[in-house]
């Protein structure tokens, strides 16, 4: 094993923490912010990303993402509190804010309803419904910008591996696809035609595709001759049951995610969730024999990566241990309308959210 | 270390094969280039030994080709990948990762290599190629022969015996091609690699070649020393073009051997000018006062005062990245000017009509396939007539005087590179515009193809045409243009007679020039006219 510990990176110095490490994190940040209605928690969670993103981000490209995430997040709460004032909301409220005129509908479309009265109670609940989302987005946003996916997939093990290369390969095109169709409504200008308008870029369309399609020619042939897709041969039974387990495992994660979102199924899906991971790992563990890949400098799985994603696991777990203790600060009720108290337990549990700030190695950064 | 035993190759829709009659070997450690016009062939040999040919490309192949002892038709390109290393003409076509460390450690992880070893030779390759102070840094962000390099390094870390190379520099600035060719020889010297390489652009390339192999369409290929080869190739840099004129034996095959034997021919010019290009004046055409462009981050152009004047021909050069194409596309109005003003014709160029501003200036972009969306040579030409409001014809007529025998129902994507250049010129010219530009024209075309750009754009200028190239080619520059450019990080730092400009200058001269320093002489034909006259004096 000597080999394998001098071929990662030193778990010392400057370096990037383990993209896994920074997803288990967000992902356990949303799951808390899935749990809660409570703006003041929701908004503590959002300034908990927030400060671990400004600690700790590097400065790649993907870095850039998290305000665009967070510009994301407020454009679902706008549309949110939009179609709540058009479409009305189903919470019978008594503070009416004002009516708007409502469009008359036939009979069959009963229940639905255009116009109309706008309460505050509707409202509110859509503010908090529409925080919830763009809690969750922000969370996602800011595991992009703290690890690119593309090092993520890097990570995977090696059965997933051509899936992986398959969407990197598919990021790197689009940026192309966009300079392709810009390069190209130039050209139309040369041809003294205009630039404008969608059907420019609609003319473009046919040359843009075949530029791609020989731009991924051109890759699938560099990749074949360095070596691309060289595997091993194993016995047949042995990948008929690598697709089995793998197949099973996903099936039960997705159940399992299915239980642990609604509300019903909180008893049933954790064993579930923890079968199918096993399955799921069997498989993948399995596939990767067929492969002959090693890796390069893997990034190592230190202190740091378990107390990044362990305060991530802590926020989640218990914030759902709370959550089911106390539903009325986690859920504050809209009818009537009520001011969301903090308590001091969640406020503790979220700023555990705050461990990677401080034990998160500092990403390298380029002088410049 | 590369033998071929009687190989040719059909592709599956052509009549003629693609190669044909190929029966040689290459020994281990050679640089061997490959040279011939286009459609000779040789992108199709190279095919064969790294096995795309034809694994990959289809087309049936006869005969052997082993390469280290193994069959390429028996062993896909993945099982060739530790003993062949390719690199094609863009670097960025070929890249699978998205940083320099990663790019060169991709190769060696699809072979299974251990971390150990795959950890000693990045570094290794770092160092070899003079990359390490980039190694973190994303692909993207490297010049063009940071790039080539990176393409090099990436494919050398499994440590190939043999390496494949397809145009490395066709796209690269005369200073980033010198920096790839330097590896390349390195790696010959010392670590005996073997190196198959073809390339249009002789003149970077044939003075570092051990063996050459001459693809002639329709003939049997010639491998052999590069000056006995070059002797009767039809295909050859400039300074064998002296060295043939001014009877030199043995061929020079560089610029140093062919000033050693120069002295007499400096002598014997000594005293004489070459006959001086009348300079055209008139009103300007174009004018660009103190024009700043901004691309994005990006300051461009930084304040360049530039007039082109009807008749002349003007080369833009400079390093890539200099402003050049954006310079171009100032003047045809694809950039506003962030300050500074730019008129063509006495209009603004980005406040102007599309159909109104192609009356008075035209371009040619770098690849020409994206001016051409027709399905046939025919269609292209009768859209042409409709943009421009031409009389039906106009455009097909000067298809047919720029180069004869394109046939009608061609699809442009199945042209030869020459003939889509002047296809592309043609959609251009249709609607008259008194200045032409031409971004990069010579990439990717054959001597023979130049050539005959170089007569089209004399005889366009002789009409009254302002020409603009922004171009790599310094002895495209030398033959061609009456005025020479030289941008620097968006800034004019040279301007004035080709012949002042590129003397002095270490990129920009011309072989000729280099040769016969300090006389003017930029070109073998100039050189012949001098000493034609004074056979006829005598």
């Amino acid at each position: 094993m000597s080999s394998t510990a001098r071929s990662t990176r030193p778990p010392t110095g400057p370096r990037q923490l383990h993209p896994g490490a920074w997803w288990l994190w967000a992902l356990g940040l949303g799951a808390a912010a899935t749990r809660t209605t409570n703006p003041a928690i929701l908004l503590l969670l959002v300034a908990t990303a927030g400060y671990v993103v400004a600690a700790r981000r590097g400065d790649a490209p993907w870095s850039r993402s998290y305000g665009a995430f967070l510009r994301l997040g407020l454009l679902v709460l706008g549309i949110r509190l939009v179609f709540a004032v058009l479409l009305g909301s189903p919470i019978p409220g008594t503070h009416v804010l004002f009516t708007l005129p409502e469009v008359p509908l036939p009979a069959w479309a009963q229940g639905v309803r255009i116009g109309g009265r706008v309460t505050a109670e509707g409202l509110l609940a859509a503010l908090y419904d529409g925080l919830r989302l763009a809690t969750l987005l922000i969370c996602v946003g800011a595991a992009n910008s703290l690890a690119s996916p593309a090092r993520l997939l890097r990570a995977l093990p090696g059965a997933l591996y051509e899936a992986g290369v398959a969407v990197v390969v598919a990021m790197t095109f689009a940026p192309n696809l966009v300079a392709d169709v810009r390069r190209l409504r130039a050209a139309r200008r040369l041809r003294g035609r205009t630039d404008k308008g969608i059907a420019a870029v609609l003319s473009v369309g046919l040359p843009v595709l075949e530029g791609a399609l020989e731009r991924s020619i051109a890759l699938a042939a560099a990749m074949d001759t360095r070596g691309f897709g060289r595997t091993a041969d194993v016995p047949r039974p042995l990948a008929r049951a690598t697709a089995a387990l793998t197949l099973a495992g996903l099936l039960g994660v997705c159940l399992a995610a299915y239980g642990l979102l609604t509300a019903g199924g909180a008893g049933w899906a954790l064993p579930v969730l923890l079968i199918g991971l096993a399955a799921a790992f069997a498989g993948l563990l399995l596939g990767s024999r067929r492969s002959v890949r090693t890796r390069y400098r893997p990034d190592p799985w230190a202190l740091p990566e378990w107390l990044t994603a362990g305060s991530g696991a802590a926020v989640a777990g218990l914030t759902i241990h709370l959550s089911g203790s106390d539903p009325a600060a986690f859920a504050p009720t809209v009818v009537p309308p009520t001011v969301p108290v903090l308590p001091l337990a969640a406020v503790l549990t979220v700023l555990l959210g705050l461990v990677p700030a401080f034990a998160a190695p500092t990403p390298p950064r380029r002088a410049s | 270390m590369i033998t071929f035993e009687q190989v040719s190759v059909r592709y599956a829709d052509s009549a003629a094969p693609a190669l044909s009659g190929v029966d040689l070997t290459v020994p281990e450690g050679e640089l061997c280039l490959l040279v011939g016009p286009s459609g000779s062939g040789k992108s199709t040999l190279l095919g064969t030994v790294s096995g795309l040919v034809p694994h990959f490309t289809g087309g049936v192949l006869h005969g052997r080709v082993t390469v280290g002892g193994r069959d390429t038709r028996e062993h896909r390109p993945r099982e060739l990948a530790d003993l062949v290393g390719t690199v094609g003409q863009d670097p960025l076509a070929q890249f699978v990762t998205d940083t320099v460390e990663d790019e060169l450690a991709y190769g060696m992880e699809s072979l299974g290599l251990p971390g150990d070893v795959m950890r000693r030779r990045v570094e290794e390759t770092l160092d070899l190629l003079g990359l390490a102070d980039l190694r973190d840094r994303s692909l993207n962000s490297l010049s063009g022969g940071q790039q080539q390099r990176v393409a090099i390094g990436s494919v050398l870390t499994v440590h190939p015996r043999v390496l494949v190379l397809d145009e490395p520099t066709s796209a690269l600035d005369p200073g980033a091609a010198e920096e790839v060719l330097a590896v390349l020889q390195r790696l010959v010297h010392d670590l005996g690699t073997t190196v198959l390489l073809a390339e249009h652009r002789l003149e970077r390339v044939v003075q570092y070649a051990d063996q050459v192999l001459l693809l002639t369409p329709g003939a049997a290929p010639v491998l052999g020393e590069p000056a006995e080869v070059m002797a009767h190739s039809p295909v050859h840099p400039p300074v064998v073009g002296l060295g043939r004129l001014a009877g030199w034996r043995p061929l020079p095959l560089s610029v140093r051997d062919a000033r050693r034997k120069a002295a007499p021919l400096r002598a014997s010019l000594d005293g004489r000018v070459p006959a001086a290009a009348s300079a055209p004046d008139g009103a300007p055409i174009a004018v660009s006062d103190r024009l700043a462009v901004r691309r994005g981050p990006v300051q461009a152009l930084r304040g360049v005062d530039l007039a082109l004047h009807p008749g002349e021909i003007t080369a833009l050069m400079g390093r890539n990245g200099a402003g050049k194409s954006t310079l171009l596309g100032g003047l045809v109005g694809l950039h506003a000017p962030a300050s500074g003003s730019v008129t063509v014709g006495g209009r603004t160029p980005h406040r102007t009509r599309p159909a109104e501003l192609i009356r008075q200036v035209g371009l040619v972009p770098q690849d020409p396939r994206d001016l051409l969306y027709g399905e046939s040579v025919a269609a292209e030409c009768a859209s042409a007539d409709a943009d421009a409001k031409a009389a039906p014809g106009t455009c097909r007529a000067l298809v047919e005087r720029l180069l004869p025998g394109i046939a009608d129902d061609t699809h442009p994507r199945d042209l030869s590179e020459g003939q889509r250049l002047t296809l592309a010129l043609a959609v251009v010219l249709t609607a008259r515009p008194p200045l032409l530009l031409l971004d990069e024209p010579t990439r990717g075309l054959d001597y023979a193809a130049k050539a005959r750009l170089v007569e089209i754009l004399r005889a366009l200028a002789a009409e009254g045409h302002a020409v603009l190239l922004a171009t790599h080619d310094v002895e495209l520059a030398a033959e061609l243009a009456h005025r020479t450019v030289i941008l620097a990080e968006g800034e004019i730092v040279a301007d004035g007679p080709t012949a002042e400009v590129v003397v002095s200058s270490p990129t920009f001269a011309p072989q000729v020039a280099k040769v016969l320093a300090p006389g003017p002489w930029l070109t073998v034909g100039q050189v012949a006219e001098a000493l034609g006259a004074e056979a006829l004096g005598v």
